[in-house]
């Protein structure tokens, strides 16, 4: 019962996170300054987020040393250690908002803050992002975690 | 800061290569043709564990074959008004289907358009049987008769229809094998094309070959066809799957034939 309402809470925290008002990041020269929703992000949620596999699912295509207690971490992406060694934080925000324009179109890598130039989106997730702007800033105080 | 970006780029594309060359080593692959999009064509099958493939190598364990001998039964037994059954027109499928899985979809003169293997059965219950038409993805029955027709070309290599019309249906399919949809904006390239090999969270991706299909998929817990599969990829990318036997389908799976070119027939197979 306990697991179920669990669960449940979480699907319905998710649906209010996509569900906020969609705000517009300029992202100039690989970076993004300032903080989606001007709050920090939080490291411990963004863990979460980075593992979750109905989040970000970050994990799916990035491995990750810090996360060796989970099974099976992608390869299709870079690996994450010492990720914060290599980006600053408004590299990182961009990255995570949309890749492709920090990287160029050809990178695998989904726009986790992004809902233009979208192609047959299925109903469900029409004109949401993947992650909320909060969850975008907990992902990336995560990201600044990992240091070699 | 372009600086940083390329080296990290230049490392992970090498390390791309390392990887792909290590797996391509242990790994049954077919030559491509001349201007091909693969520098190898390797089946599902070379991608899945021991256990699995030991599941497809033994046709006593394979779990579809039931539905392979559902589809013999079926193909001797007359249905619909006309009182015909496949026999009735076709005769022995070791003979007269022979081939035909290892070169649909063809053109269709007379519909003007490509006609799948799955298509072509239910064109036949409609008109030669006057029987009911079978639904496309999860009927036993069409999964069984597409399963047996396929099976007689079992070991045969994928050739093409070379018809301009065919060469056009593929264009199409082409195009959307190579466009992103979705919300996660991805093309089947993106992980079949340029990161086979490779896994994702706890799956290796293959090259997406459909030599295999139908298929017994163990997520599936059962038996499903080459568009079913299809539609679960692009549900995986959070995407608006298009119609099983429509247009674009249909364009892919002719598409995707040229991509397995040469590659035999293993129908039914088992994946993970």
């Amino acid at each position: 019962m306990r697991f179920a309402a669990l669960v449940l809470s979480g699907v319905f925290m998710a649906s209010v996170a996509s569900a906020e008002e969609i705000k517009k990041v300029e992202i100039v020269d690989g970076a993004v300054q300032a903080s989606l929703t001007g709050k920090p992000g939080d490291a411990v949620a963004g863990a979460k987020v980075f593992k979750g596999r109905r989040a970000g699912n970050c994990l799916a295509c990035h491995g990750n040393k810090d996360m060796s207690g989970e099974q099976f971490h992608g390869e299709t992406g870079p690996i994450m250690d010492g990720v914060a060694d290599r980006y600053s934080t408004e590299q990182l925000r961009a990255i995570v908002v949309n890749s492709k324009k920090v990287f160029g179109d050809h990178t695998l890598m989904p726009a986790f803050y992004e809902v233009d130039r979208l192609s047959r989106v299925a109903k469900k997730f029409e004109g949401k992002t993947v992650l909320s702007a909060q969850q975008v800033e907990d992902v990336v105080a995560y990201l600044l975690t990992l240091k070699e | 800061m372009m600086k940083i970006f390329g080296k990290v780029a230049a490392i992970v594309a090498g390390s791309a290569l390392v990887a792909t060359a290590a797996f391509a080593e242990d790994r049954k692959s077919y030559p491509a043709p001349k201007d091909h999009p693969l520098s190898e064509i390797i089946s599902g099958y070379e991608f899945r564990t021991p256990e699995t493939r030991a599941l497809q190598d033994d046709d006593f364990e394979n779990p579809a074959y039931i539905l392979l001998d559902l589809g013999a039964e079926l193909w001797s037994t007359a249905d619909g008004a006309a009182g015909k059954s496949c026999a009735s027109c076709h005769g022995d499928a070791a003979e007269s289907m022979k081939g035909i899985g290892a070169s649909f979809p063809k053109w269709s003169k007379e519909r003007n358009k490509a006609i799948t293997v799955e298509q072509q059965i239910n064109i036949c219950r409609e008109e030669q049987m006057q029987a009911d038409t079978w639904k496309w993805t999860k009927d036993p029955n069409m999964l069984g008769m597409t399963i047996f027709v396929k099976n007689q070309s079992r070991g045969m290599p994928i050739v093409l229809d070379n018809s301009p019309e065919m060469e056009t249906v593929r264009k199409l399919g082409e195009e959307v094998y190579y466009t992103r949809y979705g919300q996660l904006d991805m093309s089947c390239a993106n992980c079949h094309e340029d990161y086979y090999g490779n896994y994702i969270r706890a799956d290796m991706l293959s090259q997406g070959q459909i030599n295999g299909f139908p298929t017994y998929r163990l997520k599936w817990n059962g038996v499903g066809s080459t568009h079913r599969r299809f539609k679960g990829c692009m549900k995986n990318i959070r995407a608006n799957p298009f119609k099983p036997q429509g247009e674009e389908f249909t364009a892919l799976e002719a598409y995707m034939m040229y991509r397995a070119v040469g590659l035999p027939i293993e129908t039914p197979s088992v994946r993970n």
